[in-house]
């Protein structure tokens, strides 16, 4: 059984269906795909799974259980996290704060309008180990939007990994980045295939292909093809479609 | 950990300790500079209002363009409280801040949802209609008079009583509120709440999506700040001995606003009361000299949105900078103080 799985989900916006019967599956401890052309409904996709736009039909499931029409901020605590294609970042907080405000310890005292939170060490510790984790370590105190493109990006991954998620989802984590910061971005997306289940959408199929073990490809509105990169480098349809980078 | 020590937040800062030892001594000093108690009374419960008012704007970053209504219906339920209820100071002054803490919470059930532009004109819809009431519903409210003759009861401590007549006695209960106030604000934006307050101020989304019910603490903010602007009415009304429907006017709901951005609230915790003081002295200082003070105090704002929009505190935190840059002044000092 997937850890996560999507069942004929529809989604309309005003006469312009973006979404139609599309079913995903997300295996556990598996990173999985999802390519397509520009405008095939890819965001709106990942949108609709982490419930940031509630479908119009279908169903979604997350470790068993239905999370269709449920808020983010519901969807968050049971375990998805995401990162964003525009950068969603707290931008006059440090890059520790970013990271500091998505601990689930943090979240579960939210109503403590007394403690002081720069003095909570346990927490600090926690934010500065993620930060040491996405390659951020020594900017702990640099404010959000005083950080480089490449290290925002690094940025969005970390705090979308504080909150302690067991399925990320990483919309475009290489849209902008050079060479280099792509190359360091595969180096950590591999790492963190090795202990979470993670869902990317992506752009660049050199990256994507040599991560994944499973893609899907959404044309429009639509899944027209599944597999893994192997086999989808011999799919007919996605040669003909010119977007698995193999036409 | 050095990096959760290095941030520490003291309990009582610098900026505090010298307020509060400047407000304390406000009788041995304030007649000498030609000034007078009242006005120091005056300027404490505006900085409360104002404080009360920052948790919501600065620190949340939702524009309320009506708390004046807060700051009023602390007044009259204080002012109800004593003529119809039980005249007790304690009572009388919690009744005001839960009164004006629970419409303030009435209010925000309606606003939460919204932000920006809308939710600043639900917020003076609110404020006005808060404000018709108090005007037409003159058999509880006395109508335009308001309620008058209101008593300055004693601050009875069971085991000793003072009286609270003379404005000093009234200015040192005030403090003694102002303090308590002051320090769990304080304490409130160092904490979890505040943090998060302040994150959804910075991006909601990223907030939802981290697992934060956004909502809820926008409604929470509002409502704090509607229980702290309250006590503040309830404050004015126990130091005019009267509440009448201009306290909740939407000046009211405009000198706060005035009063915390110049003063800087945007960018420092004591904004809002460098703003109040600022604010309420001009008025008394300007106002001596013209009755056109206010036209001038509003170019003087303009003044400042336009030229130096962190206010005061701004100002004065670019000269901090400059003096930590020429090694004169330590570098963290500044910072863990505002």
């Amino acid at each position: 059984m997937p850890l996560f799985e999507a069942r004929r989900l529809h989604k309309r916006f005003g006469r312009q269906v973006v979404l139609e019967d599309i079913s995903l599956a997300f295996p556990e401890g598996q990173l999985s795909g999802i390519i397509g052309p520009n405008g095939a409904g890819k965001t709106t996709c990942f949108n609709v799974l982490t419930g940031r736009y509630a479908p119009d039909r279908g169903e979604v499931i997350f470790a068993g259980e239905t999370i269709t029409g449920l808020a983010p901020r519901q969807i968050a605590r049971r375990g998805i996290s995401r990162s964003f294609q525009v950068m969603n970042l707290f931008n006059d907080y440090s890059a520790l704060d970013n990271v500091l405000i998505a601990l689930p310890e943090i979240r579960l005292h939210g109503l403590d309008g007394w403690s002081d939170l720069a003095a909570n060490a346990e927490a600090h510790d926690k934010a500065a180990a993620v930060l040491g984790r996405v390659g951020l370590a020594g900017k702990e105190g640099t404010p959000a939007k005083s950080l480089s493109y490449g290290e925002r990006r690094a940025l969005e991954i970390g705090v979308a990994l504080a909150a302690e998620p067991r399925l990320l989802f990483l919309d475009e984590p290489t849209a902008g980045l050079g060479s280099e910061g792509t190359a360091r971005l595969s180096g950590l997306i591999a790492e963190l295939k090795e202990t979470l289940t993670i869902v990317v959408i992506e752009h660049d199929m050199k990256f994507l292909f040599a991560l994944a073990d499973r893609i899907s490809v959404i044309h429009w509105g639509q899944v027209i093809a599944e597999g893994t990169p192997a086999e989808l480098m011999q799919n007919p349809w996605v040669r003909r479609a010119g977007v698995g980078g193999a036409a | 950990m050095p990096t959760a020590d290095r941030r520490r937040v003291p309990l009582f800062p610098v900026p505090m300790l010298v307020l509060f030892a400047a407000l304390v001594t406000t009788p041995l000093w304030l007649t000498k500079v030609g000034l007078y108690q009242y006005l120091a009374l005056e300027i404490m419960i505006w900085m409360l209002f104002a404080l009360g008012f920052n948790l919501l704007l600065g620190y949340t970053g939702l524009p309320s363009f009506g708390h004046g209504a807060y700051f009023g219906i602390g007044a009259y339920a204080f002012g109800l409280l004593e003529l119809k209820v039980w005249a007790n100071l304690w009572f009388d002054l919690a009744g005001a801040a839960l009164i004006a803490a629970a419409l303030g919470a009435l209010v925000a059930l309606f606003i939460s949802h919204r932000r920006g532009i809308y939710y600043a004109l639900l917020t003076i819809a609110f404020g006005q209609v808060f404000w018709f009431i108090a005007v037409k519903w003159h058999s509880v409210t006395g109508g335009e008079d308001g309620l008058l003759n209101l008593r300055r009861l004693p601050a009875d401590f069971g085991f000793i009583a003072f009286d609270l007549k003379s404005n000093a006695a009234l200015f040192y209960f005030a403090f003694g509120v102002f303090a308590a106030a002051a320090v769990l604000l304080w304490r409130l934006v160092h904490s979890p709440l505040g943090r998060i307050l302040t994150a959804i101020k910075q991006n909601e989304t990223r907030a939802a999506f981290v697992g934060y019910d956004v909502w809820f603490y926008k409604w929470l903010a509002f409502t704090l700040s509607a229980g702290v602007s309250g006590i503040a009415g309830g404050l004015f009304a126990l130091a005019q001995q009267s509440a009448y429907p201009n306290v909740m006017s939407l000046h009211s709901s405009g000198f706060v606003v005035m009063m915390v951005l110049i003063g800087g609230g945007l960018v420092s915790f004591w904004g809002p009361v460098l703003g109040a003081l600022f604010f309420i002295l001009a008025r008394d200082l300007l106002g001596a000299y013209t009755e056109t003070w206010l036209l001038w105090y509003g170019l003087l704002f303009m003044a400042m949105v336009l030229w130096k929009p962190d206010g005061i505190a701004g100002l004065w935190q670019d000269w901090g900078r400059r003096r930590r840059r020429s090694g004169k002044l330590p570098v963290q000092a500044a910072a863990r103080a505002s």
